[in-house]
């Protein structure tokens, strides 16, 4: 059957405590990170990512508790990120037992970062997460994209939580990540996250078509369906969800069985 | 208890293998000492990183690897089973330790394949016999990330995976045993494995 896409739940986590709530029944702590992260793993879940939004920088250590509990008890493969802003900040993540860190501003404003962390830590534990946003006005070096209406847009890379516009072409900035050294492109788009409408399906498929690295889609998951057209039209390599797993909305194990009934090539839970 | 030691070259990290470990049922020590390495019941070489940059660190800790085979299981895991082969293309050609015999070739550019290889895939069992996967269901799901990849005969090839092309996902010459899988990213199947190969020792 071959690779398999991934489904990846992304827990939330302020001063080492999931700050989303959760519907899960039986867990003795909801905020505990490890907790719920071993609960996804029981669910099926191929990886799982911790964004840390610790916005302080004294509590900023907890997170590697977090790390360090997690990679002891959990066997799969974990992603670290928020508040990643040097090499030794990467190793520090990295050797508390997170298998790869994701930087998203600190490498805009240095793409030299991602080329000395994959120097020093191998591309495939660099994942440069991409947040973007719809531009509709005329450009001339930007790359535009058809949208279903018939518009068409160009999509401008965004950073500091999508609150800062950098004027960067995403496709190209996805392109020069690759080039750096990124093993992987964590894109989630401003116009759906947050919205339960889909993942943005023009932007994941653009980016996931001109790079050769795998690129995880994030941002707007509200049905199982969404997963679907984000592998299937996005050509997406892994899918990422907050909420709908938080809030108990829907399972992994569900949405695992429904796109496995759909064609696509998942692990089924517990094999 | 059984005892395992985990080569420390200081590349990597070390704790997701040696928690592993320790959950599948035996004791580690992670070790750069020549003696340690000698006398070890067991040995896993783990691995992340460059190839050429891996076997320079590595440096007299490998001498110790190939008069360990066999007298011990040594299990190579990632780009650990790739420094048990010949040679390696990853950036030039470099001489691997020579524990099994074939080349780590870099994946070849495919309309529709990503690379690295990233995520689960199925494991072939190719010599269902082999101790290592002992119970082991054929086409059973492994965590991979790697962009290069193990050329070998069928001779030495445990498992096989299919990405791109066919390639040796498990390989065995002796008592050198390597997986290009992460046996401890992989839950419950990995730590079987990684239980089978304390069992081994």
């Amino acid at each position: 059957m071959g690779l398999t896409r991934r489904i990846i739940p992304c827990l939330d986590i302020k001063d080492g405590r999931v700050v989303k709530g959760t519907n899960f029944v039986g867990l003795r702590d909801a905020g505990d990170p490890v907790e719920l992260a071993s609960r996804y793993n029981q669910q099926g879940a191929d990886e799982v990512v911790f964004l840390d939004i610790t916005a302080s920088k004294e509590k900023r250590s907890m997170i590697i508790d977090v790390i360090q509990r997690a990679a002891d008890e959990l066997f799969l493969p974990l992603t670290v990120g928020g508040g990643i802003r040097t090499i030794d900040d990467i190793q520090k993540t990295l050797r508390a037992g997170a298998d790869k860190i994701s930087i998203n501003t600190s490498a805009v404003e240095n793409p030299n970062l991602i080329s000395e962390a994959a120097n020093s830590f191998g591309t495939q534990c660099i994942v440069v997460a991409v947040d973007v946003k719809r531009r509709t006005e005329d450009s001339i070096d930007k790359t535009r994209i058809p949208l279903q209406d018939g518009n068409s847009c160009w999509y401008e890379v965004v950073t500091h939580g999508g609150s800062k516009p950098t004027g960067i072409d995403a496709i190209k900035w996805a392109m020069e990540a690759e080039t750096r050294g990124a093993g992987e492109i964590l894109l989630t788009s401003m116009e759906t996250d947050g919205t339960k409408e889909g993942f943005d399906i023009p932007i994941t498929a653009a980016i996931s078509d001109n790079v050769g690295i795998p690129v995880i889609a994030s941002g707007g998951v509200g049905t199982m369906e969404h997963f679907y057209d984000g592998f299937v039209y996005g050509k997406a390599d892994a899918a990422l969800a907050a909420s709908v797993f938080h809030y108990g909305e829907m399972t992994v194990t569900q949405v695992k069985e429904y796109l496995t009934k759909k064609g696509i090539p998942i692990r089924p839970p517990g094999k | 208890m059984k005892s395992v030691v985990i080569v420390d070259y200081g590349l990597g990290n070390m704790r997701s293998v040696s928690k592993a470990v320790e959950k599948a049922g035996a004791s580690v020590l992670i070790s750069n000492n020549l003696e340690e390495i000698r006398s070890a019941e067991g040995i896993i070489l783990p691995g992340v990183g460059a190839f050429h940059e891996a076997m320079t660190k590595l440096a007299d800790l490998g001498k110790v690897l190939i008069e360990s085979e066999g007298q011990v299981p040594i299990l190579g895991i990632c780009l650990g089973m790739q420094m048990m082969m010949d040679f390696s293309e990853e950036h030039g050609l470099h001489k691997g330790l020579g524990l099994v015999p074939g080349t780590v070739r870099k994946f070849p550019d495919h309309p529709g394949f990503k690379i690295p290889h990233m995520g689960w895939n199925q494991i072939h069992l190719t010599q269902p016999d082999d101790p290592l996967f002992s119970g082991i269901p054929d086409d059973s799901y492994v965590y991979f990330v790697h962009s290069y990849w193990a050329d070998t005969t069928a001779e030495y090839c445990v498992t096989q995976t299919e990405y791109i092309c066919p390639f040796a996902s498990s390989i065995r010459n002796g008592t050198a045993i390597g997986v290009q899988f992460h046996p401890e990213k992989s839950g419950n199947t990995g730590l079987a494995i990684l239980e089978n190969f304390i069992g081994t020792m």
